[in-house]
């Protein structure tokens, strides 16, 4: 059993002329960062707000921000990075004004540190997610992240889902990297333990788990 | 190595950031204890499953309205912002 693989190494090469080209006024450049991160910054918003009204406004929201402060965008990090620290501050915002009983924030410290921690060990089967159709499977994966704090569900898309590296998700949250590997750990195992429910080896002859 | 120090590892080891030594000390254990095995194995298909769902795909008609009530927001942002520089 060997390491995760990141799927997603953005071409960030001439990243930097596009910014640059967009910061002189080519807005034909812009709309090139927007094909290429609009999918991305998509997922993340709904990965936060849960809401797809809501993640269709972040995008423009996050896409029009990044337009207006171009100038004040210093280049010390990835322009990507920089986008999704904007795009999660305004996924945060919808979040927030959708559930103003709760005050959703990053830096809310969840339960005890063994809220987490495996009661379930149960084996999956060999091939969990070929049990269901995409459907079926879309709407598993989705109502089992939605149970997942903000602040959780928000580390795991960047990281897990998105592929940033630790140092780019803390620095998009503005958290400290053990802040982001903690919440990483906790998210993927409370996430491992939900989806175990619909995973789980069936033993035959035992009915219902 | 303790399954309590194995689950403080385990991010570490599935982001492949771990060290020789302590990685050596994981896979040990995991190789006697099958609670630790599973549920490494488990979590690691977890961030798979994920990864590879395609959940929240943007679909094609709605990204290019999207790029392009993005680009229209911005011609008149630009507009705005030169007819103030102006007067």
């Amino acid at each position: 059993m060997g390491a995760i693989q990141n799927k997603l190494e953005g071409p960030v090469s001439d990243e930097l002329t596009l910014v640059r080209a967009a910061k002189q006024g080519d807005d034909s450049a812009f709309e090139e960062l927007v094909r290429r991160y609009d999918r991305n910054v998509f997922r993340i918003a709904q990965h936060i707000t849960q809401n797809r009204e809501d993640a269709e406004d972040v995008v423009q929201e996050a896409f029009l921000k990044a337009y207006g402060n171009l100038a004040k965008f210093q280049e010390q990090s990835k322009f990507y990075t920089w986008l999704v620290r904007i795009a999660v501050n305004e996924a945060l915002m919808k979040l927030r004004r959708r559930k103003p009983e709760r005050t959703v924030s990053l830096d809310e410290d969840i339960k005890t540190e063994d809220d987490s921690l495996p009661r379930e060990i149960a084996d999956w089967s060999p091939n969990p997610e070929q049990q269901y159709n995409q459907a079926e499977l879309r709407e598993i994966l989705s109502k089992t992240i939605q149970g997942l704090p903000p602040g959780f569900r928000t580390v795991f898309v960047l990281r897990d889902v998105e592929g940033l590296s630790t140092e780019e998700t803390a620095a998009a949250l503005e958290l400290s990297v053990p802040a982001v590997k903690s919440r990483l750990l906790r998210a993927r195992l409370q996430l491992r333990e939900r989806l175990g429910r619909f995973f789980q080896k069936r033993e035959s002859g035992d009915g219902d788990q | 190595m303790k399954c309590s120090e194995f689950l403080h590892e385990l991010t570490n080891y599935l982001d492949g950031v771990l060290d020789e030594t302590t990685k050596v000390e994981l896979e040990n254990h995991l190789s006697w204890c099958h609670n630790c095995y599973v549920v490494c194995d488990t979590t690691k298909k977890t961030i798979e499953i994920y990864r590879d769902s395609q959940l929240y795909e943007l679909p094609d008609d709605l990204r290019s309205r999207l790029r392009s009530a993005i680009m229209t927001k911005c011609q008149q942002y630009k507009k705005k912002r030169s007819g103030s520089e102006t007067t």
